[in-house]
């Protein structure tokens, strides 16, 4: 019989018993949807992380101050003045450096347009719109020579363009104050949203570190250090570079502690990834168990039929089948079940996924492989459980399979 | 006329020791083609085992069996079972047609396995309902007819692929009287007008008069052989 006859007398079988393949195939059903959701999310998960960390600044580096011990006591990260624009310079010069920004830090109120608000200010130098990679919605960042002069220049986030000018979304040319200094608004940053943790990235004003120190906190140090590697396979390079560079330059000898510390996003990223990932194995695992109780449900249900079906298979060979054509028979039927249950299968979990990415609003996207990987392994599935129940029909005896009652 | 089958002192035994039962006890018979032959025997006098024998649904312990002149005892069981798609036709108490599948394709199933292509296939098994009288039931499904129809239908199903030889194991064991002759008028009219050879195992005797040739077996014995004149119906023949 051509493979074309076999299909189609399996398919005339199963469709005998309706609702009876159908429900084996469920477990199929269920593991393959469970296949290409979870594949879905998890690929998702990944490009949001991705998103996330490129939405942060390209390839970063932070390098913040250590922890200072006064008689015992030890304050936390970043409360040590060990870090200077000096520092950034010289880290500036190190190769697979592409930008590096100083970082001062100061929460003040700022007053204009008639309104005040609490914000964070943020002392940095020009290379911080490359290193964070932020472009600007309005206006243009300051300049070097803003920075040789102390310019009394800013750039306002746009939650607090929102807060003190509601009016304007571009309030160039205004003055605002901040902590009681008049500076004039020459930007306005792009929204950047929430950050990963849900902190308002917009809620920010930029300007030149050096007016940070001199004008409004009068510190020698800065609180942070961002630097950007020129790729993100330069990072550890670069931070290991830096290291030995800054611990030479603060004369640290190898048993001391560093007076600082070097993050990068990479391993934030890493981390993040690597949470995805094995929940997306663990979800997986559930999947290839649930196919695999699919499989015996599919051998259980053909061991049945195989039964039911004894004087057909008598039959067929009384009148010329060859064992192998019923052994192909039972074979194709369990892969068709299988098979139609993968399909069905890669159906519903495309269903699951866009229905998921509306209510998440997750960027989840159903994969060709997954969808090829589980038709072509539920059709394995089916053929490996079908074999044994298949075996077993072709080995009937006819005589006793035709009196089978 | 040419021997279509020829059996020589044929044996069938099972199992051994204490539980050895022989079924066929040195049988040697030869069937030409065109004859019309019933088995009769009590049961367990070796009838069904010989048609097995015959329909190579079984293997002889010893003897030689040719078919066609094929030494059939030599062969695979692939060998075997394209010898049966290809020369042997069965017909059974219980029909055996495929549940839920219209007359025409229970018909095609033969030739399905023996390669015909579709369209050869549909051809010939409408000429086999024809032969047997229902080509108007080519698409009725079996639970939609009767008992005489299913078997009816069988028949085609053993006519189907120009058969050698026709084996009937008790094909009106589940039929009532009136459905019961007429099938046995149907199988005397294929051997008639067709010259279709047939090998009826029965254990009713007014059944067993329609063939020509009348075979008694008894404990694996061919008890006695005698010709039969089917037109009057009478037997003769003594068990």
């Amino acid at each position: 019989m051509s493979l074309r006859g076999i299909i189609d007398v399996a398919l005339r079988a199963l469709e005998r018993n309706a609702s009876r393949s159908l429900l084996t195939m469920l477990g199929i059903i269920i593991g393959v949807a469970a296949v290409i959701t979870t594949v879905a999310i998890g690929s998702g998960a990944r490009v949001l992380v991705q998103q996330q960390i490129a939405n942060l600044g390209s390839n970063l580096i932070i390098v913040l101050p250590g922890a200072v011990i006064t008689s015992g006591v030890r304050s936390g990260t970043g409360a040590a003045s060990s870090l200077t624009p000096h520092d950034g310079l010289a880290i500036a010069q190190l190769p697979g450096v592409a930008a590096v920004t100083p970082v001062v830090t100061e929460h003040a109120q700022v007053v204009g347009g008639g309104n005040n608000w609490n914000t964070l200010i943020q002392g940095v130098a020009p290379t911080y719109a490359y290193v964070r990679a932020w472009d600007m919605l309005a206006g243009t960042f300051f300049t070097q020579h803003d920075m040789d002069t102390l310019a009394k220049v800013c750039i306002l986030g746009t939650t607090v363009v929102t807060n003190l000018f509601p009016d304007d979304p571009s309030p160039l040319g205004e003055s605002v104050l901040i902590g009681n200094v008049p500076f004039t608004v020459i930007g306005v940053l792009q929204s950047k949203g929430q950050s990963s943790f849900g902190q308002d990235q917009d809620d920010i004003v930029l300007i030149p570190y050096t007016s940070a120190m001199n004008r409004l906190t009068g510190q020698t140090y800065v609180n942070a250090l961002m630097i950007s590697a020129v790729s993100g396979n330069a990072i550890d390079e670069v931070q290991n570079e830096l290291t030995s560079l800054l611990e030479q330059r603060h004369r640290i000898v190898p048993p001391q502690p560093d007076d600082f510390s070097v993050r990068n996003l990479q391993d934030i990223a890493n981390t993040a990834t690597a949470t995805a990932q094995i929940m997306q194995l663990l979800l997986a695992g559930v999947a290839a168990v649930s196919l695999v109780v699919g499989g015996i449900g599919i051998m259980n249900i053909m061991l049945v039929s195989v039964t039911e079906r004894t004087r057909e298979i008598g039959l067929r060979m009384a009148v010329g089948a060859r064992s192998r054509a019923i052994l192909e028979q039972f074979l194709v039927e369990a892969a068709v079940l299988s098979t139609g249950g993968g399909i069905i299968g890669v159906i519903v979990g495309a269903i699951v996924t866009v229905v998921a990415t509306l209510l998440a609003r997750w960027p989840m996207s159903v994969s060709a492989e997954a969808v090829i990987a589980s038709v072509l392994f539920s059709a394995l599935v089916g053929v490996f459980f079908g074999y044994y129940p298949a075996l077993k029909a072709s080995r009937l005896d006819p005589i006793e399979a035709l009196r089978f009652e | 006329m040419s021997a279509v089958v020829e059996v020589h002192d044929l044996a069938k035994i099972y199992g051994s020791g204490p539980s050895r039962t022989i079924a066929l006890d040195g049988v040697s018979a030869s069937f030409e083609s065109g004859d019309f032959v019933a088995v009769v025997g009590a049961s367990g006098s070796g009838k069904s085992t010989f048609l097995h024998v015959i329909g190579l649904l079984d293997r002889p312990t010893s003897g030689k069996y040719l078919l066609e002149q094929h030494d059939v005892q030599t062969m695979t069981s692939d060998e075997l079972a394209d010898l049966r798609s290809k020369k042997l036709g069965f017909v059974f108490q219980s029909y055996n047609l495929l549940p839920r599948t219209d007359a025409l394709e229970n018909v095609e199933l033969p030739l399905a396995y023996s390669g015909v292509p579709q369209r050869q296939r549909e051809k010939a098994a409408r000429s086999a309902l024809s032969m047997v009288g229902v080509e108007a039931l080519a698409r009725h499904l079996p639970n939609q007819l009767s008992g005489g129809q299913q078997q009816r239908i069988a028949i085609a199903r053993a006519l189907v692929n120009n058969p050698s030889l026709i084996l009937a194991d008790e094909p009106t064991g589940a039929l009532d009287t009136k459905s019961s002759h007429e099938i046995m008028e149907l199988l005397s009219e294929l051997n008639r007008e067709h010259k279709i050879t047939i090998l009826l195992v029965t254990h009713e005797r007014d059944i067993a008069a329609y063939a020509r040739r009348i075979l008694t077996f008894r404990d694996g014995r061919i008890e006695s052989d005698v010709s039969n004149t089917p037109e009057t119906g009478a037997v003769t023949v003594d068990a």
